[in-house]
This record gives structure tokens, C-alpha cells and sequence, in this order.
């Protein structure tokens, strides 16, 4: 899952490596409000779930941990 | 705010659109993006055509054409007019009313309201209400709502998170008293609080324009944009209405004793696709049946996507046919607001161009 989401976050936005430890993609500028709508079509094309709105927060995207944990409620749903 | 009104009735609709349109890929080049990036957003949001205003054509200009319109094919009389209402946020003047330049504009009757309304996204359902109050007056019986926005002038042409969205349109709704039984459920929320979520800092009393406001300055996301154009804090507006919206809906059909599944059609504010189909989703509703289809054909125009989608995605069909339809706009100010209502058959439905 981890290298899935990190192909689609290089995809967004290559000019950064989200492998690195960043303590907030959306405060380091790395995701911005629509690189995170971006983000959520290709998660939920990705992985066959459908991310609701209120679940998406820049909290949500704040670092691969973060998103790999929401993803995990989908995928377990 | 729960509001409930008796023995009123819409009988007709006309959406008035620019004739210019002008694609995504047109002005991809303005952004600071790559091309693969922006046609990932296009694919996203659902983004592809916009209609907008050739320069120096107002609120007004697109009102009085459709007006004139009506006048001319007799679909309305000019003396049965006993109010106009104008929702727009971008009126001719600081001063006058733009509603009473349009009257005078036709020389209407002067024993007539003309009143102008600063609402934005939720607009067309604040300028319903105040027309379904207006005719509780034993002096009024027709009441036309004109609910127009030209903004894509106070937009940058490097703002890549609003410019792809913004188009111009008009709409002209009629509202009467009905002689038959009706019921017009509708329930309305403000917050303050987040009114600069969505706004244009310059221009106004506390900020006035100036050579320093035009200036552009780049944003974190790579945006150009000066204090003169409209900015939006996007992650903000989609997290409230992603919040606030579904209880809205929940909270109307519940007053109304309507089933979520007995409602014809869903005909929203139109921001994006993507937004609303993650509204839709969460409301529980079918995505055909909350149209979502206004931007990438003609752009986001405020409150007047709810009447453009009315008249795209019904037209024809309302004149003949009755529909439940649940109305909701939400956006600048913070202001939400939803109606439930039968719309049809009415005695036009249709789009024309300026």
C-alpha cells in the first residue's frame, strides 16, 4: 500500500520526495487543496473505495502515515 | 433557521449565459503548472468550458437582455411586476441599486420594491425566500428574482485554483401567489465567522483599490493573484460544506416528512464535480439525481449554477411536468441554505445567450 500511495503522491507532485520524513505535506507546501483532490480521485480509483468528504481534511494528507491510516479504514470497511 | 411558506409558486425560469466560452486547455499556459498537472486537476474537478463576459458587460447588461426578452415574446407583462429582486455580488455601482437602474432602465411602475442582495453561492435561495415573504403582501403578486454574477472580471488569469471555475451568467425566476395548495419547506444558516473564507479584499470601504492593491503577489501553491481578485481558501470551503451540508439536507426532509428517495432531483450550488459528487455520496442520494454537470459546461456563477442547472438539465421537461426538487447553495459568507419545493409545469424554461 505504502509504495502504491507513494508512486501516486510522485505522480502529483514530482518535484518532491514524499519518502522523506516531513512532519506536514500541506504545511511545507508539498499538497495544496487541490493537489489533495487530486490525490483522493487516484486513491479511490486506486484502491476500489470511495474517501468521503468529511474525511477529507488536510489532517488526512498531512504525512504518509496519515493517509496510509485512512485508507486502512476504507480497505477494512 | 426553519422557514415554511404557503400558496406560492415559481412559473418560470431563464438563464442568461455569455456567448464567449473559453476552454481549460485555452488557458492552461496562464498557470504556474505543469501541463500533466493541470489536466489532472481538469479530469478531477470536472473542468473543461466556461462561459464569460466580454469586458465591460455588467450584472445589469445580462439582465436587461434577458428582460427584454421576456417582454418581447410576451412571457412577461411589464405592468404585472410589483417587486424585482437582484442577488449579485457584483452590482453596476457601490450606489445605486442595480435593481432600479433596471427598472428605470424600463421604465417600470413606480409603486414597485426594487431591492438589492449582496449573497453569493446560497443567493438564489435567500432571493426565493425574500420573494415568498414579499408576497405575503396583499399588494403584490408577482415578484421577479434576477440572481446575477460577473466575477470572472475580478478573477486572475494565474489563479489557477478559481480562474478554471469562474463563469458569468444570469438568471430571471418569476414567483407568484398560487391559487392551489403548496408547501415550500426551506431552512437557512449563517456563519460569520468564516466570511473571509471566500472574499475579494479590495474595493470596498476597508480596503479601496489603489495602484498597491492591483499588484500580483504569488501564493504558497504557485497562484499570482493581487488584492483585487477573488480569493478562495478552497480546503476551508470544501471541509464546511462537506460538514455542514448533508445535516442540512437530513434536517429539510425531516421538517418536510419527504424520503430522501421521493425527491425528483437534487439541484445544487454547482463549485465542482468532485465536490458535489462527495455531497451526493454522503447524502446518500443517486448522482443522477443531483446534476453535476454546470462548470465543465458553463463555469461556477455563484448562487445562479442552481437556476443554470434547472434550465440545462430540465429546460423543456418543466413545461409540461411537475417535479419535487430540493434546492441547496452554500458558500460566501458563510451562508448554507436548502429548499424543498414542486416546480412545474411552468411557463418557460429555457436558456438564451447575450
Amino acid at each position: 500500500m505504502k509504495d502504491k500511495v507513494l508512486k501516486i503522491l510522485n505522480e502529483i507532485r514530482p518535484e518532491f520526495d514524499f519518502s522523506e520524513p516531513v512532519d506536514n505535506f500541506h504545511e511545507a507546501g508539498m499538497l495544496d487543496s487541490f493537489d489533495i483532490v487530486t490525490l483522493v480521485t487516484s486513491l479511490d480509483e486506486e484502491f476500489g473505495i470511495s474517501i468521503e468528504g468529511v474525511d477529507i481534511l488536510p489532517e488526512n494528507f498531512s504525512s504518509l502515515r496519515s493517509i496510509i491510516e485512512l485508507l486502512a479504514k476504507y480497505i477494512q470497511k | 433557521m426553519d422557514l415554511k411558506f404557503s400558496n406560492k409558486k415559481i412559473t418560470g425560469i431563464l438563464t442568461i449565459l455569455p456567448e464567449r466560452e473559453v476552454s481549460f486547455e485555452d488557458e492552461m499556459h496562464n498557470y504556474n503548472f505543469s501541463t500533466a498537472k493541470s489536466l489532472k486537476l481538469k479530469s478531477a474537478l470536472g473542468l473543461n468550458k466556461r462561459r464569460i463576459v466580454e469586458e465591460g458587460v455588467c450584472s445589469s447588461d445580462l439582465c436587461i437582455k434577458g428582460l427584454s426578452y421576456l417582454f418581447e415574446t410576451n412571457k412577461l407583462q411589464k405592468e404585472d411586476i410589483d417587486a424585482i429582486i437582484l442577488v449579485t455580488q457584483s452590482p453596476d455601482y457601490i450606489m445605486p441599486p442595480t435593481s432600479n437602474v433596471i427598472q428605470g432602465y424600463f421604465g417600470l411602475k413606480h409603486d414597485m420594491i426594487c431591492l438589492d442582495i449582496n449573497q453569493g453561492c446560497a443567493g438564489y435561495i435567500v432571493g426565493l425566500n425574500q420573494a415568498f415573504m414579499m408576497l405575503d403582501q396583499e399588494a403584490i403578486n408577482k415578484v421577479v428574482l434576477l440572481n446575477a454574477d460577473v466575477l470572472s472580471p475580478k478573477v486572475s488569469k494565474q489563479d489557477r485554483n478559481s480562474n478554471p471555475l469562474i463563469g458569468d451568467a444570469a438568471s430571471i425566476t418569476i414567483i407568484e401567489k398560487s391559487t392551489q395548495e403548496t408547501e415550500i419547506f426551506c431552512n437557512i444558516k449563517t456563519n460569520g465567522m468564516g466570511a473571509l473564507v471566500l472574499q475579494i479584499p479590495a474595493g470596498g470601504s476597508r480596503l479601496p483599490s489603489s495602484p498597491e492593491t492591483a499588484i500580483l503577489h504569488e501564493d504558497a501553491s504557485g497562484n499570482f493573484r493581487s488584492k483585487d481578485n477573488l480569493v478562495m481558501k478552497g480546503d476551508e470551503v470544501f471541509n464546511f460544506v462537506q460538514v455542514e451540508v448533508p445535516p442540512l439536507i437530513e434536517s429539510l426532509l425531516n421538517k418536510a416528512s419527504v424520503k430522501k428517495e421521493d425527491v425528483d432531483y437534487y439541484m445544487f450550488h454547482q463549485p465542482n464535480r468532485f465536490m458535489l459528487h462527495k455531497v451526493a455520496d454522503k447524502i446518500g442520494v443517486d448522482r443522477d439525481k443531483m446534476p453535476s454537470n454546470v462548470v465543465e459546461n458553463f463555469g461556477n456563477s455563484s448562487g445562479v449554477t442552481i437556476p443554470v442547472a434547472i434550465t440545462y438539465n430540465l429546460g423543456s421537461k418543466l413545461l409540461d411536468e411537475k417535479f419535487k426538487i430540493c434546492l441547496s447553495g452554500f458558500g460566501v459568507g458563510l451562508t448554507w441554505a436548502s429548499m424543498l419545493l414542486e416546480i412545474g409545469p411552468l411557463d418557460f424554461c429555457e436558456i438564451i445567450e447575450y
